[in-house]
């Protein structure tokens, strides 16, 4: 497969220089587990009472249908999110904003060097459009794929409802300042956000904030820690205070990350509570690299050129920083967004 | 039902992890370092950055007595990580006369400023203020603590890299 670097029109990066792909369908329920199954150009998907499965022209691949639920539920959130989400060694997408690859084994340097690897490129709104249907159509009443294992039901067995609330929640966004007036507000048992049963120990106490008069709206402060301890999801940053594109996106972890997220910017963890061990693997071939233990106040930058995954024993803190610029995607796929990001 | 205990961290105490190459990797890379490390190892009110992506920082400060007074050209944000710490903030009369407009990061006022006091938070562990465009603002701390700041780099940032992280 060419590797060359092909700019379309749209100024979208293509460097495997793909064809885009504008055939889906979905499939009626099938009638002994009736979840439906789903097409999207040569990627065909189904799920059975414990499985999905990917079949594509070079082979069919297997997943736990738990795991796969689990990340299809962040690359539907996140919106294919920075880079690559691979769902497992073997399987996911890349987003190139605006279109998207899709791939089996092109990022596994065995199934490449054998010829195994599959890999298609679709309009981003399009394949979305399927990878909703199908998380909706296959998540079955009382499994969130958001949440931990300990504090959700089970996705196994036949098709049993639904759990459109919990699939279509939307990510957190302040535009200022969690807590702001007119901003995104603060979390409450009132408001259905419950400390944690992890967190229960994490002070809930809000600031002394003393406002002059007319200064009111101006002066604002807030217990972020509470407000984390109260999040219902995990592995799921969202934006609680923004200096022009530095986002800050503190999220709270538990278990495992269920993708190996490759980069393709340098991404930085800041641990604020507990602890999360990062495996680290390059973002090509998918070669173990690092690991990378993160304890309470330690700071991590994620390299552009790597694909990691973080184990939490206990539900965590993390924050997340992120750089929203609308440039970056220029300067990747120019080349001058640094792999590393800081030289010492 | 299991009682769980939440490991925070704080400026005396602190236990830093660490980065194991499995496989042609440079530590380095990783840029790691731990924000109370720094926080216990530098003067009050040094900014020293321990992330950077492209023209913005995470800075981790050691608060320690009154701060001098900073101002910058955008919304900053301070979380404070272990300790108490207050923050008194002061609306410029003429902010554009004392940070560029075009300018980032914080820049520190070589005196008192002058405008009307906007009122003050005080912040225990885990609890964030905005540091507002347009305001003068200043930390006051009585014993050492550590604050992480969101902001753009500036003249104030210090670059230290060598120093705290793992190599």
């Amino acid at each position: 497969m060419a590797m060359k670097e092909v700019m379309e029109k749209s100024g979208i990066s293509n460097p495997r220089g793909l064809g885009i792909t504008a055939e889906f369908s979905v499939d009626p329920a099938n009638n002994i587990t009736g979840y439906k199954s789903f097409r999207a150009g040569k990627f065909q998907f189904r799920r059975d009472e414990y499985f999905a499965y990917i079949e594509t022209p070079k082979g069919t691949h297997m997943m736990s249908v738990d795991a796969f639920l689990r990340a299809l539920m962040r690359d539907v959130a996140w919106g294919f999110f920075y880079g690559t989400v691979n769902f497992d060694p073997v399987f996911g997408t890349t987003n190139f904003y605006g279109e998207v690859d899709m791939f089996y084994g092109a990022l596994n340097e065995a199934y490449v060097s054998e010829g195994r690897d599959y890999i298609e490129r679709f309009k981003s709104d399009q394949l979305m459009n399927i990878f909703k249907q199908m998380i909706s159509d296959w998540t079955n009443a009382g499994f969130d794929p958001f949440a931990a294992p300990r504090e959700t039901g089970v996705p196994w067995g036949a098709k049993n409802g639904d759990n459109d609330g919990a699939v279509s929640r939307q990510r957190v966004t302040a535009r200022r300042m969690v807590g702001m007036k007119g901003d995104t507000p603060l979390r409450s048992d009132k408001s259905g956000f419950p400390v944690n049963v992890m967190f229960h120990d994490v002070d809930q106490d809000q600031p002394e904030v003393h406002a002059e008069p007319g200064f009111e709206g101006e002066v604002s402060a807030f217990n972020l820690f509470g407000y984390l301890s109260r999040s219902d999801v995990t592995w799921n940053p969202s934006v609680c205070s923004v200096v022009k594109d530095s986002l800050f996106c503190p999220t709270t972890e538990e278990y495992i990350l269920p993708v190996e997220h490759g980069n393709d910017r340098c991404e930085w963890f800041i641990q604020l509570s507990d602890e999360i061990t990062w495996n680290i693997k390059d973002g090509s071939s998918g070669r173990p690299k690092a690991v990378v233990q993160m304890k309470p106040g330690d700071v991590a930058c994620m390299p552009a050129d790597i694909r990691h995954q973080g184990f939490s024993p206990k539900r965590s803190m993390l924050l997340v920083w992120e750089n929203g610029s609308p440039k970056l995607p220029e300067l990747i796929r120019e080349g001058k967004a640094p792999t590393v990001a800081v030289q010492f | 039902m299991s009682s769980y205990a939440t490991d925070f961290a704080a400026i005396d105490e602190y236990s830093r992890g660490k980065i194991t190459v499995i496989s042609k990797d440079d530590p380095k890379n990783y840029v790691f370092s731990n924000m109370f490390d720094v926080a216990a190892n530098t003067r009050p009110y040094e900014r020293v950055a321990v992330a950077k992506n492209f023209e913005y920082v995470i800075e981790s400060v050691r608060a320690e007595g009154t701060s001098p007074w900073y101002s910058a050209a955008h919304d900053e944000f301070v979380v404070a990580m272990d300790y108490p710490v207050t923050v008194e903030l002061v609306k410029l009369d003429d902010p554009d006369s004392v940070v560029d407009p075009e300018s980032e990061g914080a820049h520190r006022l070589p005196g008192e400023p002058q405008g009307r006091k906007m009122g003050t938070a005080k912040l225990s562990r885990g609890h964030m203020c905005i540091l507002p465009v347009g305001a003068a603002y200043r930390f006051v701390s009585g014993a050492p603590a550590t604050l992480m700041i969101q902001t753009c780099d500036g003249p104030e940032t210090q670059h230290r890299w060598a120093e705290f992280c793992q190599k």
